[in-house]
């Protein structure tokens, strides 16, 4: 195992991460303080409680989800697509390293970027309303789980993508309506029958669930089941890039 | 000395079917500047790939220090260090951090004194802490041979590096290799220009179209294909060759007022003596007489062109 270079690729993406900290932060810092001001507070407070909580609180795990998902997609995608994107990728693929130090260098970086700004959201949300963590150990394995498989996830989009459109055509068209519709803003106890059938097909359910649970002790699926799908789909996408690298998919020539 | 690169057989067929390398076979020595001359499309920059490991090998092997590039990667890729052909740098990245970078990801311990003397060395040192994209054309490719350099090399491949550098800095660039090869590291250079194989490789390879036409010393090279010729002005224009002439297939040039005879300079006997006899004889005045080695780069276009 090569740690200088998981380390030196770590540091390298964490740079770019603080050269445009500020940018980096205070975007989704915003876009969710403008979901508490008009969910929260705005139509929060003509919700009844939903499950025995204040609307308000309700959704905060959802809309930390929500950034968490993509953060983690966009920074690993980012991060492998732009060198490859400019050519620097040949350096890495020259050096003495396998491929299981390159993605951890580079997902463990992206991992790290939204598990930063997924916490500072989470202090954001103590601003706007009054929170109570139940199983604090559960929240932030929770927090790393999703980061490290959504970052994977990213990673493999980055190294799939040929242009920036497609780079962005996942996180647009796939991980949003996904995330608006795995129950990050409802309960889909709250949704008819079939819907709520149809909804466990949506991965994201899962992951708002288990998160959610952590916070107020109880959710739409048991937190067992939450914890089982995220390893799952943690499972595939390490399976996945495993492939990649060893056909050299859009990697070699 | 043993030879730190050696290519066997190796073949690389594109996805497409192209078949980019056919069955080459090269030993490098430890220590030697070698040039790889070749046209456009010829296969230089597959085959650095290659032994770098940016493009899977299709069969043959190459070993770097003893070690495959494929099974051993991590032993051989640490001995090698590569200036692409095309200049890609991170723009924002600074100078001094892009090295550091190489550096780490060799896996090499942090060694910021030896980092001073390379980017010294490349006269980089004053632009250490700006963004990439603020260099010249010709820093950026410095910085380039830097990364490469970072994790103290002891095969350097250099595809191109002298291709949009003006005169000075081609220079500059000949110097930096001299340098390196002083320190023993091992240089391998693709080229279009001759002027720069013959002024700073040891050894030549000329490769066309995916086949390496061969491999020579360059001194060596240039005598063995080396034909002399023998410029002759003459005092008053000849209408033409005169008969007694002819077995030494003289050119004439348009004007009449001068000839060439071209001779072979590892043949037995030149035949200058006999032929300034002969025009003696026949009547000719001469003027003056030059001698001049037809150049690698002749040299170089009648191989590529008898092999096509
Ligand atoms: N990824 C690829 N897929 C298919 N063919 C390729 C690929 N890369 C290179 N080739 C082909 O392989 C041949 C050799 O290319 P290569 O880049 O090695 O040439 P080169 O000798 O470096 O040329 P140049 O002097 O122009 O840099 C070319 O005909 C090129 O079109
Ligand atoms: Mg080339």
């Amino acid at each position: 195992m090569n740690y200088r270079a998981i380390y030196a690729i770590y540091r390298f993406e964490m740079m770019r991460f603080f050269r445009t900290l500020a940018q980096s932060v205070i975007s989704p810092v915003l876009s969710t303080s403008l979901y508490f001001i008009v969910f929260g507070a705005a139509i929060g407070s003509r919700i009844q409680e939903v499950d025995g909580v204040s609307y308000g609180a309700f959704i905060v795990p959802g809309l930390i989800m929500l950034s968490l998902l993509t953060q983690s997609l966009t920074n690993a995608a980012f991060g492998i697509y732009f060198p490859k994107f400019i050519g620097t990728i040949y350096e890495v693929l020259s050096a003495p390293i396998g491929h299981f130090e390159i993605v951890i260098g580079y997902v463990g970086a992206a991992a790290t970027k939204s598990m930063v700004i997924g916490l500072i959201i989470l202090a954001t949300a103590f601003a706007f309303v009054d929170l109570k963590i139940e199983h604090p150990f559960w929240m932030i394995a929770f927090l790393v789980l999703t980061c490290l498989s959504f970052a994977l996830f990213g990673f493999i989009i980055g190294i799939w993508a040929k242009s920036f459109d497609q780079l962005n055509l996942v996180p647009m068209l796939v991980v949003t309506p996904l995330v608006f519709l795995g129950g990050s803003f409802y309960s889909i106890s709250m949704l008819p029958e079939f819907w709520q059938k149809v909804t466990l097909f949506n991965p994201v359910v899962y992951l708002v669930s288990g998160f959610r649970w952590s916070f107020f002790g109880h959710a739409d699926v048991g937190v067992g089941i939450s914890l089982a799908m995220i390893v799952v789909f943690l499972i595939v996408c390490l399976l996945v890039i495993g492939w990649i690298f060893r056909t050299g998919y859009r990697l070699k020539t | 000395m043993p030879d730190i690169v050696t290519v066997t057989d190796l073949r690389k067929t594109f996805d497409g079917g192209f078949e980019a390398l056919k069955g080459v076979t090269l030993n490098i020595r430890e220590g030697e500047v070698l040039a790889l001359l070749g046209p456009n499309g010829a296969g230089k920059t597959t085959l650095i790939s290659a032994v770098c490991g940016l493009t899977s090998i299709t069969s043959g092997t190459i070993t770097v220090g003893g070690h495959d590039v494929v099974r051993d990667f991590r032993e051989s890729r640490r001995l090698i260090g590569l200036v692409p052909q095309e200049i890609t740098l991170e723009p924002f990245e600074k100078v001094l951090n892009a090295v550091r970078f190489s550096r780490g990801l060799f896996g090499r311990p942090a060694n910021d004194a030896y980092l001073e003397k390379l980017l010294k060395q490349l006269s980089l040192w004053d632009k250490k802490d700006g963004p990439t994209k603020e260099l010249s054309g010709g820093m950026k490719r410095r910085v380039l041979i830097a990364k490469a350099l970072a994790h103290e090399p002891r095969v350097l491949f250099l595809d191109e590096p002298t291709a949009g550098v003006d005169v000075e800095l081609r220079k500059e660039m000949w110097d930096v290799v001299r340098e390196l090869k002083e320190d023993g590291v091992t240089i391998i250079l693709t080229t279009h220009y001759i002027e720069e194989a013959e002024e700073i490789a040891d050894r030549v390879g000329v490769i066309a179209k995916g086949e390496l036409l061969l491999v020579e010393e360059k001194d060596a090279l240039m005598a063995r294909m080396g034909k002399k010729e023998l410029k002759i002005e003459l005092q008053d224009p000849c209408e033409a060759i005169p008969p007694s002439l002819a077995s030494y297939e003289l050119e004439r040039s348009a004007d009449g007022f001068n000839l060439t005879y071209t001779y072979d300079t590892k043949g037995e006997r030149t035949g200058i003596t006999a032929l300034l006899n002969d025009m003696a004889k026949s009547g000719l005045v001469l003027k003056d007489i030059q001698t001049s080695q037809s150049s690698l780069e002749e040299i170089f276009v009648d191989l590529v062109r008898s092999e096509t």
